[in-house]
């Protein structure tokens, strides 16, 4: 065994994640991320989508400069600062698309690939300079984030679909990815 | 609606007669004989112009404002043949009553582009006559002949200096005997007529305070929502109501008969405490004993039978076989929803003897008598005022009537009490009345010079006026053949030796309506479309060839492209990736040809330039008349936009609001649209359908020079 | 039921119903404002824009419960405002209503526009504009009473 193997093996046994450990713990992150509550939003184009199946938002709604929409027609003018259920439309504070460089699906609306997604979201000079800690705050309290587990219900009366794991198991993984050292496959 | 003469038109005489208005002033109104009534206060409404003291003039128009400009258009022209100060002069909309049928159709109603054409000479004489008693007053106070007189703004100018305004002369102008015949203008002495004069109803519109149906307020009032069946047809066979009538506002909640089926009414405060109480509802729906229908069953059902030779509807020399077809094409068309911007709204009230109602209705007449077989009433005792709508494109004229007869059946429960049926979006895209599916199949043989020699076409699809029994119906259906269904094909302009056209129409239970230019919104589609593919075929330019297959009396279609060839000049500096695209047609005597620069951008077309050039007679308002053309084009892509269809599966369409049928927004549209009027002094033609039938195949058309694909399937999904 | 004090076009206003009902049914049948209009209940057709502190929002979405303390603009106010009265005054010199009924929706969001964008290019008239459904196809006048309303100003 090599040193630095003697060294990962230490490591492991210290407690600290392994590589393996971080790189599972990473598709559980990326399994949440391009899950339609989220790739709603992180998209390439100059449109957000809506629905699991993901199709182009309606009335020509538009990303605008900084992702807000434009005037007379941004989204904060329609998605208010909760969700408004008995009209079908979602909402949280500062309801915005995640600007293009942080997309996770190509132009037709493909997701990327999961180490495509992990290098996107780890290169600081594209994430608002996010380290590992502040990936795990930004998983566990922005509101954008946060709304993806209660996202209401659509004008027909029926829930929006959640996530594939709760928002701690969610949070869980990402600490524990963090702790690998943020590996991508 | 297509326009038809009936016999008679209005059965009895009418005359004018003049009486004084109950604020003073001039009341001038059309009197049918025999007529009991004396004029005067309490008379039924039946005036047409009142000018007051103060010399303000108020025009009433017979037709409903949906938008189309006729508020303004019939006013011009009373206006002008009576010297009004235009400044003066407001509209109203006439209530249903006999005097205000159209003078042809014999029925209060819009449809068919016949507003301007059939009131013309009507709202003329209106005006010429008005203003002959004003000036033979003038000239009896002044001790002149009338014809020393002149009028201007209305003001009469008589010899010496003298003159007299309108309004000073009312009072007295209303003891005159109306003259028989009066001299109407010469084109020459218009003032307004052939000018662009704005909307009489913009400012209102642009400032909140425009009434529309949805709008109204009646002390009392009750608002009703019908939960309706998931199957056209479908009946409540037992509902649970506990939920529903928990919410604060509530009034009543009871079944009630539609036109097909039975659903089930909640009444209620207002609008939103029924929409909440209607989706509390628990409802048992009974859906069999109904045709489930499905469009991809229907879809495949058409094309077989596209196959056969149908019910015979033109054949001319023999086409009834084409043995070496120079092109076969098969065209898929889907059910399309009005969509109107105002949702279907009328307020009824119930009151034992009588009823009043408020409708936003394209056939008043129509609408009116419904009303009153519903309430058990005769059709005299039932006020009905006309209200502005927020567009109508033939749906607020469903020949069953429909939506009135729902909402007397509901007034009916609750007398005393004004009941506003409203149909939410969802019902709006839910409840039917759509423009047919269609599936046509065409064989064309073309000549060594390109033109073709012998056309064959097939089309399958509903007929919404075949085996109604509406009075209407005679004048449609001849020989088995709904003309509405094969409108454009049999009549087209082009001088083709051998055509054949049968149409197998089909019965369906989807309830199926006009949808603004009814058959020719898909005949007009295939008709341009195949001339376009014989064009590049033959190598020659599409007007060109138009040109020289055009009819020697199609004279409105060669007034027309030669208009369009002549300010088409832009054609020769379009970018790169930009195609030319052109199509023509024609509705009840106005014919348009158009042009279109398209690009594909992000995989939809994008409209840079649409010119059109028409010929539509005598231009009474050319404001209006391009209003038109804009409306017409962008109303007319809904059939390419990608959000244009209306899908049913196992007998539930499963479209639902704007967001899954959406009509063309405005990045869809044409970018800049320029329109020429052929100058012309012959008989207004209407504009209302015209334009519709010719955008899609013209940017089809247009993309086909783009792609070397052509487009035979709607909407366009995938270019 | 609950009651809710609501500034509306600089009034003061008070509307008893259930929080969940939309603003635009607060409007149109609590308080008689019928200018803003319902067309489609989904946000999708733009014909109940009002203005929450200024930002254009389509008020069939928004239940009066979360509306708080935000100043109210409808099409009936908008006409005190020197934007409101310009652009309406582009769009009655441009005749470009047909039927009316989207236009208070068009009126408020060509000011909304127009109050953070003195002098929008053709492109970003058509995305802010381009949401605002009209079925009588006025658009092209639409484009053109934008642009004369910024260059009244």
């Amino acid at each position: 065994m090599t040193r630095i193997g003697i060294l990962i093996v230490l490591a492991a046994a210290c407690g600290r994640t392994s590589k393996a450990d971080g790189l599972a713990a990473w598709s559980d992150v990326y399994a949440v991320l391009v899950s339609p509550r989220c790739l709603d939003c992180h998209t390439a184009t100059s449109f957000p989508e809506q629905g699991d199946d993901r199709h182009r938002h309606f009335a020509h709604v538009t990303r605008g400069p900084d992702g807000r929409g434009v005037p007379g027609f941004t989204c904060a003018g329609c998605h208010q600062e909760g969700n408004s259920d008995s009209t079908g439309v979602p909402g949280a504070h500062g309801w915005h698309l995640a600007p293009l460089a942080m997309r996770w699906q190509d132009e037709a609306g493909t997701a990327m690939a999961s180490g495509d997604v992990c290098r996107a979201i780890t290169d600081r000079s594209k994430n608002a300079g996010l380290d590992g800690d502040g990936l795990v705050k930004h998983h566990e309290t922005e509101p954008l984030v946060l709304w993806a587990w209660s996202p209401g219900v659509r004008p027909d009366g029926t829930a929006r679909s959640v996530p594939p794991m709760t928002h701690d198991a969610f949070v869980r993984a990402t600490r524990r990815w963090v702790a690998a050292g943020t590996p991508c496959p | 609606m297509r326009p038809f003469r009936a016999a008679g038109g209005m059965s009895r005489r009418s005359f004018l007669r003049t009486s004084t208005a109950a604020a003073g002033g001039l009341l001038v109104a059309l009197y049918l004989e025999p007529s009991g009534r004396a004029g005067g206060p309490g008379a039924p409404p039946d005036a047409f112009v009142r000018i007051a003291p103060d010399g303000s003039v108020v025009i009433v128009v017979n037709r409903i404002e949906v938008g189309q400009g006729i508020h303004t258009a019939l006013p011009m022209i009373l206006a002008d043949e009576l010297d009004a100060d235009w400044s003066a002069v407001t509209a109203e909309l006439a209530p249903v009553a006999d005097v205000y049928k159209d003078p042809m159709l014999g029925m209060q109603m819009v449809g068919g582009s016949t507003s301007t054409a059939d009131s013309f000479t009507q709202y003329r004489e209106l005006g010429a006559k008005t203003r002959a008693m004003l000036v033979t007053t003038a000239a009896t106070r002044w001790g002149v002949g009338p014809g020393r007189c002149r009028t201007e703004k209305s003001v009469v100018y008589g010899p010496g200096g003298r003159s007299a305004t309108y309004g000073e002369l009312a009072a007295d102008a209303a003891r005159q005997p109306v003259p028989d015949r009066v001299p109407l203008k010469s084109p020459s002495e218009f003032r307004l007529i052939g000018t662009g004069v704005r909307r009489l109803d913009g400012r209102a519109k642009c400032n909140g305070s425009q009434k529309f149906g949805l709008d109204l307020a009646l002390p009392g009032m009750k608002t009703a929502l019908i939960a309706r069946p998931p199957v056209f047809g479908g009946k409540v066979r037992s509902f649970d109501a506990r939920s529903a009538r928990a919410i604060d506002g509530v009034k009543d909640i009871f079944e009630v008969p539609l036109v097909s089926g039975r659903g089930v009414a909640v009444v209620a405060d207002g609008f939103w405490p029924a929409k909440v109480a209607r989706d509390r509802l628990a409802l048992d729906w009974d859906v069999t004993g109904v045709e489930h229908a499905d469009t991809d069953a229907l879809r495949a059902a058409y094309k077989d039978k596209a196959k056969r030779t149908a019910t015979v509807a033109l054949a001319l020399g023999d086409a009834t076989a084409i043995d070496n077809p120079t092109i076969v094409a098969e065209y898929e068309f889907p059910f399309l929803a009005h969509a109107p911007m105002e949702p279907l709204n009328a307020v009824v009230r119930f009151d034992g003897d009588r009823a009043e109602a408020w409708i936003g209705s394209m056939a008043g007449t129509a609408d009116q008598a419904a009303i009153a077989q519903v309430l058990g009433l005769p059709p005299a005792k039932v006020t009905c005022h006309i209200e502005f709508a927020g567009g109508g494109f033939g749906r607020r004229g469903p020949l069953d009537c429909h939506l009135v007869r729902e909402a007397a059946a509901i007034a009916k429960q609750l007398p005393g009490t004004p009941v506003k049926l409203v149909w939410t979006r969802e019902d709006d895209i839910k409840g039917g009345y759509y423009r047919p599916m269609f599936v046509h199949r065409v064989q064309i043989a073309a000549g060594p010079d390109g033109k073709p020699s012998a056309w064959k076409h097939v089309i399958v699809g509903q007929s919404f006026m075949k085996d109604t029994g509406l009075p209407f119906e005679p004048y449609l259906v001849k020989d088995g053949v709904d003309s509405l269904v094969v409108e454009g094909t049999v009549n087209n302009p082009y001088a083709i030796p051998n055509i054949h056209v049968s149409t197998d129409q089909t019965k369906v239970n989807v309830p199926v309506l006009s949808w603004r230019s009814i058959g020719y919104t898909h005949n007009t589609f295939v008709v341009e479309t195949m001339i376009d593919e014989l064009a590049a075929r033959a190598k020659i330019d599409p007007i060109a060839y138009r040109l020289g297959l055009f009819k020697p009396d199609a004279k409105r279609f060669i007034s027309s492209m030669k208009l369009l060839r002549d300010n088409t000049a832009w054609r020769t500096s379009l970018g790169a990736g930009h195609g030319f695209g052109v199509a023509c047609g024609m509705y009840n005597g106005t014919a348009i040809a158009c042009a279109v620069d398209v690009s594909i951008e992000d995989g939809r077309p994008r409209i840079h330039r649409a010119t059109a050039a028409l010929d539509c007679g005598l231009a009474v308002n050319p404001l209006t008349i391009e209003a038109q053309v804009h409306s017409g084009f962008v109303f007319g892509l809904t059939q390419i936009v990608a959000g244009g269809a209306i899908t049913i599966k196992d007998g539930i369409v499963q479209q639902r609001n704007l967001d899954s049928f959406a009509p063309p927004y405005m990045a869809e549209t044409p970018v800049a649209i320029d329109v020429h009027i052929v100058p012309s002094g012959e008989a207004p033609t209407g504009m209302g359908e015209t334009p519709v039938p010719v955008i899609s195949p013209a940017v089809v058309n247009a993309l086909a020079a783009v792609t070397g694909k052509r487009y035979r399937t709607l909407p366009l999904v995938k270019l | 039921m609950k009651t809710y004090q609501l500034r509306v076009n600089g009034e003061a206003k008070s509307a008893t119903v259930d929080p969940s009902t939309p603003l635009l049914w607060v409007l149109r049948e609590g308080l008689a404002l019928t200018g803003t209009k319902y067309g489609c209940g989904i946000g999708a057709c733009g014909a109940c824009t009002v203005h929450l502190d200024g930002v254009a929002t389509r008020s069939c979405l928004v239940p009066v419960a979360l509306v708080g303390d935000r100043a109210i603009t409808t099409i009936e106010g908008i006409g005190k405002d020197a934007v409101g009265a310009a652009v309406q005054g582009a769009w009655v010199e441009t005749d470009v209503v047909q039927c009316g009924y989207c236009q208070s929706g068009q009126i408020m969001t060509a000011v909304a526009l127009l109050k953070s964008n003195r002098d929008p290019s053709d492109a970003e008239v058509e995305q802010s504009m381009g949401g605002n459904l009209c079925r009588c196809g006025t658009y092209v006048r639409i484009r053109a009473a934008v642009r004369a309303a910024a260059r009244s100003r």
